[in-house]
């Protein structure tokens, strides 16, 4: 269990930059999830903690030690490989046991460890089998239980849940998180999926073209995305465009093109500026239109439209909305009773929710 | 319609099996006729066999073919399964073009392969004999084993590899751990092929064996051309024998189309 920092790493392939300057520290015990379309770098990145790409510049540190020069075979790490790279030629138990067997441990003592790590990840009675009698799941876990008996350093999970159907999916983030935290490991994994990088994070850094665009909590890169972006890939969002027209109170204000105006929380460049607001579409309701435009509160924002798209699917519908440019909004089915296209109505959402994301 | 169809479809199987087995048949037949002169009703005798058994201008070829073919699997495969593994887990210049060359050995005829063997040899003072014959035939089955072993290096990739490493595995544990155990089934198919390579070779072996001194292949055809015996019947019975036997091997480990 360490810290794993990554300074001023690049790496570049042929002309393309796969890695450009990232920098990143990963913390003692901590689940750190690497988000991005493919290309983006998360895999280089992950491959060269694994030690098995050489960055062109930069340093890499497990416990504030440069390990550039240490081979993949010493740098004690733990990895789970995207097809699970179970030995097809050994029992499960041997592949348990492969990384403890070639350091030369007493047959008692792997056989020990072997078996409570089997217990872990809920293996028990398998260990005769071969991999290609597993199915995905179990195939899964013993490369888990492979890659922590040794008790690594760090643990490295390249898209380890890619080839699992979705309800087994959600199970296995569960018990993944489960063992992490009962096993202590640093843990970094590389995922494009959004919500599995949400669910299982402590902290996410979404990549894009050997970038790292923003760094933080899955609630703060969720709520408050730093560019459009990562606003547009972690989840959906609504974009408007105007320019900033003066504070209202505590609000700042915002035009876009049609004159109507858009509140935010957030802090604004000079009056004049150009500016891009993301909102998510399910932090917008839909009310109907009022027959007067009586309003005697704070500023908020309130835009009419009228639905041209409702989708049902279940416990939400989308619905998207003309209100000048088209808006996607998410609602709970609450009243089983979706709003029909060609209803006029009204958005509102609490300028909170208005964020920021560039000029 | 089925039924006929069916039926037609087993008829078609049967012929392709007489074409292609009938004159072997008749061959190992007749090994155990008594007659030279293939004179029927066929009467049951091993006389040829036991002439084959004093004959020893073809027993000691067949040694030399035996040891040959034992001393070509050995060298080929090894070095073949090295080439192998260089090819697919290597990057390096001129790869793509050491891959492609591989290829035109096997489909260029043995007869043009012998004699441009032959001269070179002369050429530069390797000569004729039996260490010639045997780099003929190592020459000649070095791609066999490449292909074979390759596909079996292709199917199981890297991340096996790889995976060893992050387990704790040096290069040389993760080789003799992961590797070998995999590539083991191709490497057994290869080995089967460069024997078969070089104990059926007759073109090079031909050329490249010095008066006096013959492999199996060369006399039997010498001694066909000089009047055919029986004797040679049963040394074909015995080949025969032998080779289905290493094919049927063959088929047990390898399955073709590089399944695993």
């Amino acid at each position: 269990m360490s810290v794993v920092e990554v300074a001023r790493v690049s790496k570049r392939y042929d002309k393309v930059a796969a890695l450009d300057d990232v920098s990143l520290t990963f913390g003692d015990g901590e689940f750190f999830g690497l988000l991005g379309p493919s290309g983006s770098g998360k895999t280089t990145l992950l491959r060269s903690i694994a030690g098995f790409v050489e960055p062109d510049t930069g340093d890499i540190r497990f416990d504030g030690k440069e390990v550039r020069d240490t081979p993949v075979h010493r740098r004690e790490i733990g990895m789970v490989f995207q097809n699970y790279a179970l030995f097809p030629h050994m029992t499960v138990f041997d592949n348990v046991a492969f990384g403890l067997s070639v350091r030369h441990a007493a047959a008692t003592d792997i056989r020990e460890r072997v078996m409570a790590m089997l217990g872990l990840v809920r293996l028990g009675g398998l260990e005769e089998r071969r991999p290609r009698q597993l199915s995905g799941g179990q195939q899964q876990r013993v490369a888990l239980a492979r890659a922590l008996v040794t008790k690594p350093r760090v643990l490295l999970l390249d898209e380890p849940l890619g080839a699992l159907d979705k309800r087994l999916r959600q199970q296995m983030q569960i018990e993944l998180k489960q063992i992490q935290r009962e096993v202590g490991i640093t843990t970094i994994f590389v995922t494009h999926d959004q919500e599995e990088a949400l669910t299982l994070s402590d902290r996410i850094a979404i990549f894009n073209e050997g970038r790292v665009v923003q760094v933080g909590t899955p609630h703060t890169v969720y709520e408050r995305p730093s560019s459009a972006f990562a606003a547009n890939f972690l989840g959906d969002a609504n974009f408007f465009v105007g320019v900033v027209a003066g504070m209202q109170g505590a609000l700042g204000e915002i035009r876009v093109a049609d004159g109507t105006a858009i509140y935010t929380r957030d802090p604004l460049p000079d009056r004049g500026a150009q500016i891009t607001v993301a909102v998510r579409p399910e932090k917008l309701t839909i009310g109907p239109a009022p027959t007067s435009s009586g309003n005697g509160g704070a500023p908020t924002n309130r835009l009419r439209g009228v639905v041209t798209q409702a989708v049902y699917s279940g416990s939400s519908i989308s619905y998207r909305i003309d209100v000048g440019v088209e808006v996607m909004v998410f609602a709970q089915n609450r009243t089983a009773q979706p709003v029909e296209p060609g209803t006029s109505v009204v958005l509102e959402w609490d300028p909170l929710h208005s964020v920021v994301v560039g000029p | 319609m089925r039924g006929l169809g069916d039926l037609l479809c087993k008829a078609y199987l049967g012929a392709v099996l007489v074409f292609l087995y009938l004159p072997i048949a008749v061959m190992m037949a007749m090994a155990f006729n008594r007659s030279a002169l293939y004179e029927l009703p066929m009467q049951f005798d091993t006389k040829w066999f036991v002439a084959l058994a004093q004959n020893e201008k073809l027993l000691q070829a067949s040694l030399n073919s035996v040891l040959i073919a034992i001393a070509n699997t050995i060298i080929a495969t090894v070095f073949g399964t090295m080439a192998a593994m260089a090819i697919h887990r290597f990057k390096f210049r001129g790869r793509t073009l050491l891959q492609l060359l591989l290829f035109p050995p096997i489909t260029i005829p043995w007869l043009i392969i012998g004699t441009s063997m032959l001269v070179l040899f002369f050429w530069i003072g390797v000569g004729r004999g039996l260490h010639a014959i045997l780099l003929g035939h190592v020459a000649l089955s070095l791609p066999y084993v490449i292909v074979v072993v390759g596909a079996r290096v292709k199917s199981f990739g890297e991340a096996l590899e790889e995976a060893a490493a992050t387990l704790g595995a040096s290069p040389w544990q993760t080789f003799w751990r992961v590797s070998l155990p995999i590539m083991a089934p191709g490497i057994v198919a290869a080995a089967l092929f460069a024997f078969a390579v070089s104990f059926d070779q007759f073109q090079i072996s031909r050329f490249l064996a010095p008066p006096g001194v013959s492999t199996l292949p060369v006399v039997i055809y010498s001694a066909i051309r000089q009047g055919y015996t029986p004797e040679i019947n049963a040394i074909s019975t015995i080949i025969i024998l032998v080779s289905m036997g290493l094919m049927l091997i063959i088929a047990r480990f390898y399955k073709f189309g590089g399944e695993r």
